[in-house]
């Protein structure tokens, strides 16, 4: 197949789309940067594009709640758009302020759940940046494989995933929606620093019903170069632990998507 | 119109962040019958809608779904409080910044909603209620009177305040006619700042032209002239008179200076030097100089821009500015630091065409955070909530810009308390054709970002003077809280504008700063000429006059001259971004500036006059070295100290008994004077101020007191504010983002140990690097500014030396804070600093690029307060409160291969540890006696560590009027061997020999092996310190004294085994001071590692002392774990 595209969107406040397109065109993609006015002006720009990644950052200054403003506009003005982007076998990616905006326009964890789950407030009350480990949790999700481990820095005042009560919590688990859970190198749970904000379940990352959207709050993207891991003076890996993420999406397209481009 | 209050809480108290931050504020500073706040979001919207309409924007978007409730209050319903509970509300005040009224107007429409206003507000409730004597101190805490009305609630929802609307009419102040008197008491009254004889220079000129100005052109001329935007002080001609300037370098003159006599009669001799300009002269030649030798990096901007740039490669360029925000932060920390950083980001972003910020930096210095709340000054804040404050105020700003906060310091000194310093740095990177710029005639001009309003008026007059215990209530218009989300806008069009594929869409830029539009485009406009409309100005309300437009400092905003032709081209990229863009005037080729309001002219000025009529003033400077005092008594305990005499006999102020720091501070400068007792300070108090003070947290007890052993000390050093880990601080800083980062702030095997620099990648396709670090050691300014401004310079050096950068192409930026300079003992110690910068940036061939003063950093007391700090002292003179002369040197440094960088944690190999350097001691009088010659071998046995350290403890000592520690000390710091130093260890990391590489900063060696030890949990066990006689290795047991001696040009390298160092020198290096001091090796499986040292023991000889690096970790810890 030809190239794969990738729609990086952006909006004001969003700050991590450089990297974070810099993390696709390592992957092999080709990223373009575009401003929610734009796809807002021209929604049907989503039939180029294979993957849409809603990057991190404070999209309009995470005002009210963190996420709520850019999730409000995308669901007024592009709910329907994407709902039909994911439908016809797009994945749609969102990284720390991209998931929080995914949560709370509904489309993660998705239909049925809608205004069941939430991300709020660290359990330190405060932000934190550090590094953690993940543990992908879900068969479905498009993104990731199950059982794989890796280190990733978090970075977020607001990363706590937090649900409406059991009844949800097991819809989650039985649905396959928890995609990754925060871990240690071994892969066991544990209070914090292992689960940096206290995080339900140690939620981490939601996935949908379609396993083709995939919110995390960790940032991938920051941990693509051996040099960006925090003890490369120590051990030198190979390469940075978070690429695996985009070269499974990249691949995952390869192999499914005929459609776009 | 309906007045609407949506109320929305958190469902439980597991959920309520600002509430639970609330109580622990109220329970850190005092506050004893409070033991539960609940907080509740407030919205007030003024719009024509139903309750169903408000209900559901409260539902989808105000409320969380999860996690909150609401209500929705009517105009109509009555407030209810619950019995037994408090409620306090605070509200920004009319007209300052609310960021989330904003976005949550914007998302209303966006809904459908139009509204008249919004404006949120928090309310706490309090549970049980507290004692009315707390209310004051609760109110103090949450709420801040500058921008926020602390009010008892619940509040009735009131509309907002209608501006008043002005009547525009045009006013003259009659300047002509004004005697000299006059002249003075309308600078003051005016907040003009301006001398007496630059208000003569000015009454001289429009007399010439035979009118008065109109108050617009006077405060023009005062903004332009402040002390803030042209540094007058430092570009001034100077007569220094007083002890000669160690010649280590040149004289003024270029030539070398005639080595000074013996240096046992320090102060004998009377040196006098006059400077045509003190900058010019010092610093500025130290960059010129170095240019045309070619040493340092290659300069693409120096001194003339918002930034200084240096080269990156081929296509780049880095450019790198440092600020101060003292005044503001001092009075509102939070908005203070925020602004300060906004500020610092758009001078990065107004540098040439633009450089795209990559990193920022933050360096605080403040009082000791245990200062007791019962000894506060009135008009300070406590430091525990000056620290709160301005580090969340980085935080929120450069977290949303998206811009990484990498590297900083904080000091600690009690006389920062009305002065606390608040340094924002910020680096660019920008393509190398981007570096010039020019306004042409006929450019139109464009102000872009955010609308005007009255914040900020006089914050560059403001910040040129000194505090008073009122400025808080006549300043608190010149404080503001930022908005970063806009100016994250504001930067993405900009650098979309200058990356334009029709190539660059304006021909200059500036930020719209200190002076607001008086200044922005009273610059650019300074070799054209101008003419603006204010009317056009797009204003945030109603009301505001023509001359508060033209100087208003409302953040967010830069102004761009921008070609007629280009203008629509941005305004596409502007209304895509959501950024307002406005045409307020044009550049012409008059050479004037023309201001008008509403079709008339409300200034009309001469840029040559604005811009070169600034009086020239001969200011006299004298500084005296230290005499001769009590130094028999310090010779004794050195004595004391060199024959293994008891710790605390030595002449540092133990960290035992720091309580009272400014009370130590003063007791130590003057040992006959005993310091008032405490309750002379609270019966001399206002008895209308509250007397109940509650007991300050003191982190001095959580100290290690037992015993007088080294281990025991070496934790107490750890835990010393100033050296103790700032994880606290660094977790907050989004320090990644970018995805730049290589070397990180915490770093080691569970990332907590103290990395000495910051390395980014500046492309994220290559792997070239620049590291970026900073020195500061105002410990060192009362001993002898010349030497804290060499210290300053080596420490910068050596921190971005370790992580891998290269003192061949290190660039360094200045930022003075200083007290008042118009006492010419100040100033002397000024130009002490000045030409210690110019020394030492020759002998390390490293460039200043930018720099900037902050003048005047004294605290006014207020009378009562006066004899509560206890005068007569050193720190307070003439009521009083002055800050230590304080430098910081940022350095930024390049790396060809970011691969070969290495941290100060130590690794897990079996390996020889090496002091790099001489354990010596800076010192002010004597080095001239020795003039070129390399220093004489150094007997460091018995040495004293620099005075006044972290050593100190929170005492750091006051200016010594009468020298006693300095008199008789032997010159034994050579920068020159330091320099050498620097590139001998810099080339043993960059050949990959360096497994770990550490400086000996705050806290001398023992601190620094004990910070590796801990980074890398490794067993290390050291042989002695470097200072014994020959024969023992050079080696010497560990004391008091040696093992904390802060010493410039140091370096602790681990060097796996097998290969001695001796094996990998080159025949130039092996003169260099360097001594085997002991080694690292893992732990045994199954065991802690630990910390072994030999230590002089008074009785028995030398014991053979072991520690556990996790207690040292601990000890560095604990301080500051907020």
């Amino acid at each position: 197949m030809g190239a794969i595209n990738v729609l990086i969107l952006r909006a004001a406040g969003i700050n991590c789309e450089e990297e974070t397109a810099f993390a696709w065109a390592r992957a092999g993609a080709v990223a373009e940067t575009i401003h929610v006015n734009r796809l807002i002006e021209s929604p049907a720009m989503l039939e180029r594009f294979h993957i849409v990644t809603v990057p991190g950052g404070f999209s309009y200054g995470d005002d009210i709640a963190s996420g709520k403003i850019l999730a409000v506009r995308l669901s007024l003005h592009l709910g329907d758009a994407l709902r039909a982007f994911v439908q016809r076998g797009g994945l749609l990616l969102g990284i720390c302020n991209g998931f929080q905006v995914l949560v709370k326009a509904g489309l993660l964890p998705g239909p049925g759940l809608e205004r069941r789950v939430t991300i709020t407030h660290n359990d330190s009350g405060r932000y934190e940046d550090r590094w953690v480990w993940l543990e992908a949790t879900s068969d479905h999700c498009a993104i990731l494989r199950r059982g794989q481990r890796w280190m990733v820095p978090v970075a977020h005042g607001e990363g706590k995933v937090v649900t409406d009560g059991e009844e949800t919590r097991s819809r989650l688990v039985e649905g396959g929606h928890i995609a990754l859970r925060y871990c240690d190198a071994q892969g066991r749970p544990g209070p914090f620093p292992i689960n940096p904000n206290g995080s339900e379940m140690d939620i981490a990352g939601l996935t949908d019903a379609t396993g083709r959207i995939l919110g995390l709050m960790p940032h991938p993207e920051r941990a693509i170069e051996a040099t960006h891991t925090p003890d490369w003076t120590r051990q030198r890996p190979a390469d940075g632990p978070g690429m695996a993420l985009f070269r499974n999406a990249i691949e995952f397209v390869e192999n499914h998507v005929t459609a776009g481009g | 119109m309906l007045l609407w209050q949506v109320e929305v809480f958190p469902k439980s108290e597991a959920v309520d962040p600002a509430g639970r931050s609330a109580l622990f504020a109220l329970r850190e500073l005092g506050v004893k019958t409070v033991r539960q706040v609940r907080s509740t979001q407030l919205f007030i919207v003024e719009a024509d809608a139903d309750r169903a309409t408000i209900e559901r924007l409260a539902r989808e978007l105000l409320a969380d779904p999860v996690t909150e409730d609401w209500i929705v209050v009517a105009p109509t319903d009555k407030p209810s409080k619950k019995n037994g509970t408090g409620v306090i509300e605070v509200h920004p005040r009319p007209g300052v910044m609310d960021p989330v009224a904003a976005s949550a107007q914007s998302a209303l429409s966006e809904l459908g909603l139009t509204v008249a206003s919004i404006r949120t507000a928090r309310r706490y409730t309090l549970s049980p209620a507290p004692a009315v004597a707390e209310l004051e101190l609760i109110r103090r805490i949450l709420g801040n009177e500058c921008i926020h009305e602390v009010v008892d609630g619940p509040r009735v929802p009131a509309p907002p305040p209608r501006p008043v609307k002005h009547e525009f009419r045009i006013r003259h102040v009659g300047l002509r006619a004004l005697n000299d008197d006059e002249l003075s008491a309308l600078s003051r009254r005016g907040h003009l700042f301006l001398s007496l004889s630059e208000m003569q220079a000015l009454r001289g000129h429009f007399r010439q032209l035979g009118r008065d100005p109109t108050d617009l052109e006077l405060e023009t001329i005062a903004q332009t002239w402040s002390e803030h935007c042209v540094h007058k002080t430092l570009k001034s001609a100077i007569v220094y008179r007083g002890a000669p300037f160690p010649s280590l370098f040149g004289g003024a003159d270029g030539e070398a200076r005639v080595p000074q006599n013996d240096s046992s009669a320090p102060g004998s001799e009377q040196h006098v030097e006059r400077f045509g300009n003190l900058l010019r002269d010092t610093i500025a030649r130290a960059t010129r100089e170095l240019m045309a030798q070619r040493r340092g990096p290659e300069c693409l901007s120096v001194f003339k821009d918002n930034a200084g740039v240096i080269a990156f490669d081929e296509r780049f360029g880095i450019a790198f500015k440092v600020e101060t925000h003292n005044r503001p932060s001092a009075i509102e920390p939070y908005g203070g630091a925020a602004t300060g950083v906004g500020g610092c980001i758009r001078d990065v972003l107004g540098c040439g065409l633009g450089a795209k910020p990559i990193a920022n930096t933050d360096v605080f210095c403040v009082a000791p955070p245990d200062w007791s709340a019962d000894r506060l000054p009135r008009g300070v804040i406590h430091p525990r909530t000056v620290l709160r404050g301005v580090v969340a105020g980085v935080r929120d700003y450069g977290n949303r810009m998206g811009i990484p906060t990498v590297n900083g310091a904080v000091h600690f000194d009690p006389r920062y308390l009305g002065n606390p310093l608040v340094f924002c740095g910020c680096v660019g990177l920008i393509p190398r054709d981007c570096v010039e710029k020019a306004a042409r005639p006929g450019d139109l001009i464009v102000l872009l970002g955010g609308r005007t309003g009255r914040d900020g008026i006089h914050g560059a007059t403001f910040s040129s003077a000194e505090l008073t215990s009122t400025h808080a209530d006549e300043f608190s218009h010149a404080v503001q809280i930022g908005n970063a989300i806009e100016e994250k806008k504001v930067l993405d069009v900009v650098l979309q504008a200058r990356d334009h594929p029709d190539g660059c869409l304006y021909h200059a830029i500036t930020d719209c700063g200190a002076g607001g539009l008086s200044s922005a485009v009273g610059e650019m406009a300074a070799e054209t000429g101008a003419e603006v409309d204010l009317e056009t100005v797009p204003l945030k309300y109603e009301g505001l006059r023509y001359d508060e437009i033209w100087i208003s400092e409302s953040q967010e905003r830069m102004v761009l001259a921008v070609p007629a032709d280009r203008v629509e081209a941005l305004c596409a990229i502007c209304r895509i971004e959501d950024v307002e863009a406005t045409v307020i005037g044009r550049f012409t080729q008059s050479g004037r500036l023309v201001v008008r309001y509403r079709g008339q002219d409300v200034g009309d000025l001469d840029l040559r006059f604005l811009h070169d009529g600034l009086p020239k003033e001969e200011r006299a400077a004298e500084w005296r070295a230290p005499q001769a005092g009590e130094s028999d008594e310090l010779l004794a305990e050195d004595a004391a100290a060199a024959s293994g005499g008891p710790a605390h006999a030595s002449p540092i102020p133990s960290l035992a008994t720091p309580f009272d720091p400014m009370r130590s501070a003063l007791a130590a400068h003057d040992d006959n004077q005993p310091a008032p007792p405490a309750t002379d300070a609270s019966t001399s108090r206002d008895a209308s101020r509250p007397t109940q003070r509650p007991t300050p947290v003191s982190v001095s007890a959580e100290f290690d007191r037992d015993g007088p052993d080294l281990a025991d000390e070496l934790c107490r050093r750890l835990s010393h504010p100033t050296i103790a880990s700032k994880e606290w601080i660094i977790r907050q800083y989004d320090h990644e983002v970018q995805g730049r980062s290589v070397i990180k702030p915490l770093v080691g095997v569970r990332r907590d140990g103290p990395a000495d620099a910051a390395v980014l990648r500046p492309l994220l396709d290559s792997s070239r690097g620049v590291a970026i670090g900073c020195g500061i050691c105002p410990q060192l300014s009362d001993f002898d500014p010349y030497w804290m401004a060499v210290a300053a310079i080596d420490e910068a050096i050596r921190n971005v030396v370790c992580v891998g950068g290269d003192p061949d192409r290190t660039a360094i930026l200045d930022n003075f804070c200083w007290g008042r300079t118009d006492d010419p003992r100040q100033l002397g110690g000024l130009v002490r600093a000045c030409v210690g910068c110019r020394d030492a940036a020759m002998i390390h061939g490293a460039p200043f690029i930018s720099g900037k003063d902050s003048l005047n950093n004294e605290f006014a007391l207020h009378p009562h307060d006066v004899a509560m700090l206890g005068e007569p002292g050193g720190a307070v003179r003439d009521g009083r409160l002055a800050i230590p002369g304080t430098l910081l040197i940022s350095a930024v440094s390049l790396i060809d291969d970011v691969s070969r960088c290495v941290t100060m944690d130590f690794k897990p190999v079996a390996s020889r540890l090496y002091l790099l350097g001489q354990l010596t001691r800076i010192v002010t009088t004597g080095c001239a006696a020795h003039g070129a010659q390399p220093p004489p071998v150094v007997q460091t046995s018995g040495d004293s560590p620099t005075p006044g350290s972290c050593n100190a403890g929170f005492g750091a000592q006051p200016p010594h009027e009468d020298g006693r520690l300095q008199s008789d000390m032997r010159p034994t710091f050579d920068p020159r061997i330091a320099a050498r130093t620097h590139r001998l260890a810099a080339r043993l990391i960059r050949t990959g020999r360096v497994a770990a590489a550490h400086d000996l900063s705050d806290g001398g060696l023992l601190v620094a092996v004990g910070e590796m030890a801990l980074a890398g949990e490794m067993n290390c066990a050291l042989l002695g310190c470097p200072g014994g006689p020959a024969g023992s290795g050079g080696l010497t047991p560990f004391d008091a004294v040696n093992a904390f001696a802060e010493c410039p040009g140091c370096y602790v390298v681990q060097i796996p085994e097998p290969v001695p160092i001796e094996h990998l020198l080159l025949d130039e290096e092996r003169n260099l001071p360097m001594t085997l001091i002991g080694r690292a090796m893992p732990p045994p499986p199954g065991e802690e590692p630990q910390l072994s040292f030999p230590a002089a023991e008074p009785e028995f000889g030398v014991s053979d002392e072991r520690i556990a690096v996790e207690r040292l970790r601990e000890a560095w810890q604990r301080t500051l774990r907020w």
